[in-house]
């Protein structure tokens, strides 16, 4: 689409415009197309041209050698009957809980608190420290993180010694080799991956909150929970958006701590849309069922992201209105 | 709501904090120890690695996880750092993030550039286009740029990762980019036009210096979200003389080599190298977060 509109639109530019001045402007637009080639062309190849050959061969079987066979919609067909994909959709609502209800709303909490209430009655410092403190493991390489909540979470890992010295040893357990508890262990583990980012995100938001708001609050006698709902929440509502939005998509898409914890196990108790087309893609050989797969992932992250950038335009148009 | 808030009460200042902050005198004590227990929370998987790195497999498996280690134990780590060929691990990661960072942010600044001064036509179309891209799940790319890598000789090459996170950085950067130059001041464009410059002069002399702070910023986000990436690289470098450093440990994940205390040796010098950069430039990054907040 833009494609063609690119290169018409760099066509024109080479040759110099002639003066009338409504002629010149457009003139001088079009020769700014030049500058979007380099971007366009790479565009093309690297997602463009990949994207649409993933929608092709969706439409095929194919193992990877030798020629894609049409086959229309069958993909699609047997991945409606197809159990696993279904468990990996299920699995991804509960990554939605992990990756974007809890760390919003903690970080919400958080953000306010470490603000508004340390911030304020304690030394900056400590603020910022604590901030550090959240925001840790966001820093490191999530296979990283995955690996070592793997080693702790192994029958002899940290967590069963940390059961036993308390007193709790009856609670030990295979974390997440056992099918009950393997997604509520990721699921923890990715709200501590999480949390970091909307506490980060929304701290620097507050700071460009006019500090008389909180005082003027607190002189009539707003409590603490008035003063996040009347002003914290509004405030910062534009952030809170951006968070939502690219913490649901990386949800979604979410891979490599499922790689490094469990590979979508035990039974695909933690299997997700984004292990699942990898798994069929490259262990299983089925080149068009794990098309299939993405292709139906990427419909859902475009509808999801358009749905949201619109509430997102219709809120700040509201904003405006008032 | 906030609006009735301010001026009714703005003047009437000195009494009443004085009742409010004798009101929480404790609860903010409370507070505080809530959020410090939390940030402990967060902290101690940190500190399980820590203590199990330096210590040695039979001291690890007679005493536990919890224990002092009995002796500063290095071999694992050493292990480790041999086995996996640990500096051409991070030469291969600083390679291809160094480049992708670069190569991205100046792709990011010429698709900008049109889109957010040069104002083409249908550029809402072109910067949402960008910015689906940048989050489209890589699996829905992944197989044909496996295949066409292959065909043309760029599989298992540190060349064919560069590319390919080149261009998905910089349809993130692009899209910040068009909106920040959407604002950029046109009286300076103006001036510059006026004394004869042209779009490739007017691009380095007065939109580039100005821009250099947001830039910087968008360098580092690149550099550590590619330096953090996972299934390109593990699907395109196969060899241990491409891998990158997430790769290289996952791989060992599950081998027999890998005992308790050569895992977390190894998670902790993976992640060395990104802390450091972290506090290297988290002032940047700081100062980049908050002008884009005010923007």
């Amino acid at each position: 689409m833009a494609v063609s509109e690119t290169l018409a639109a760099a066509q024109p530019a080479a040759t110099p415009p002639q003066p009338s001045p409504g002629r010149r402007r457009r003139g001088r637009n079009a020769a700014y197309w030049l500058y979007l080639l380099p971007g366009a062309v790479l565009f093309i190849l690297v997602i463009g041209a990949p994207l649409v050959g993933t929608l092709y061969l969706s439409l095929t079987k194919w193992s990877g050698i030798g020629d894609p066979r049409w086959v229309g919609l069958d993909n699609y067909q047997q991945l409606l009957h197809d159990d696993v994909f279904w468990a990996s959709f299920r699995n991804t609502v509960w990554m939605l809980v992990a990756m974007v209800v809890v760390p919003t709303l903690l970080g919400l909490l958080l953000a306010a608190v470490l603000f508004d209430v340390i911030g304020r009655r304690f030394k900056p410092r400590t603020a910022a420290a604590l901030r550090a403190a959240f925001y840790l493991p966001q820093v490191l390489p999530v296979v990283v993180a995955g690996i070592v909540w793997g080693w702790i979470l192994r029958p002899d890992g940290a967590f069963n010694s940390l059961l036993d010295a308390v007193g709790l040893g009856a609670l030990r357990h295979d974390w997440l080799g056992d099918p009950d508890t393997a997604l509520p262990a990721v699921m923890a583990v990715m709200i501590w991956v999480q949390i970091g980012y909307p506490v980060v995100v929304f701290m620097a938001a507050l700071q460009r909150v006019d500090p008389e708001l909180y005082e003027a609050a607190e002189v009539d006698g707003a409590n603490w929970v008035h003063r996040f709902r009347a002003i914290t929440l509004p405030q910062i509502r534009p952030e809170t958006f951006v968070v939502a939005l690219t913490c649901t998509i990386a949800a979604l898409k979410v891979f490599g701590p499922i790689f490094a914890l469990t590979r979508g196990g035990p039974e695909n108790a933690t299997n997700v849309p984004s292990y699942f087309a990898y798994y069929t893609f490259f262990k299983k050989l089925q080149v068009g069922y794990g098309s299939a797969i993405s292709t139906v992932l990427t419909l859902i992250i475009v509808v999801v992201a358009v749905v949201f950038i619109w509430m997102q335009a219709r809120s700040e148009r509201r904003d405006r209105g008032i | 709501m906030v609006v009735t808030l301010t001026p009714s009460s703005a003047p009437v200042a000195p009494p009443k904090p004085v009742r409010d902050r004798h009101h929480r005198g404790v609860s903010r004590w409370v507070v505080l120890a809530l959020v410090v227990l939390g940030a402990l929370i967060m902290l101690v998987p940190f500190a399980f690695m820590l203590l199990n790195a330096f210590k040695s497999p039979s001291d690890y498996s007679s005493a536990g996880p919890l224990s002092w280690p009995t002796e500063f134990y290095t071999k694992g780590l050493r292990t480790y750092w041999t086995e996996v060929n640990f500096p051409l691990k991070l030469w291969n990661s600083a390679l291809i993030a160094g480049s992708v960072a670069v190569l991205g942010v100046a792709v990011s600044l010429l698709n900008a550039y049109a889109l957010g001064i040069g104002r083409v036509r249908g550029r809402l179309w072109i910067v949402g286009l960008f910015l689906l891209a940048n989050m489209l799940p890589q699996e829905a790319l992944i197989y044909p740029l496996y295949y066409v890598a292959k065909q043309v000789g760029l599989y298992n090459t540190q060349l064919s990762v560069i590319i390919i996170f080149t261009v998905i950085q910089s349809a993130f950067g692009t899209y910040l980019l068009a909106s920040v130059m959407g604002t950029f001041p046109r009286s300076l464009l103006e001036a510059a036009a006026l004394d004869g410059a042209g779009k490739w002069t007017v691009l380095w002399r007065v939109v580039f210096p100005n821009l250099r702070p947001t830039l910087a910023v968008l360098l580092i986000f690149f550099f550590i979200w590619t330096w953090n990436e996972f299934l390109i690289p593990l699907v395109m470098l196969i060899d241990n003389q491409t891998q990158t450093i997430p790769v290289a440990l996952a791989s060992l994940q599950g081998d027999r080599l890998m005992d308790a205390p050569t895992t977390n040796a190894g998670a902790l010098i993976s992640l060395v190298p990104a802390i450091l950069f972290f506090l290297i430039f988290q002032r940047t990054l700081a100062r980049g977060i908050t002008a884009g907040a005010e923007k």
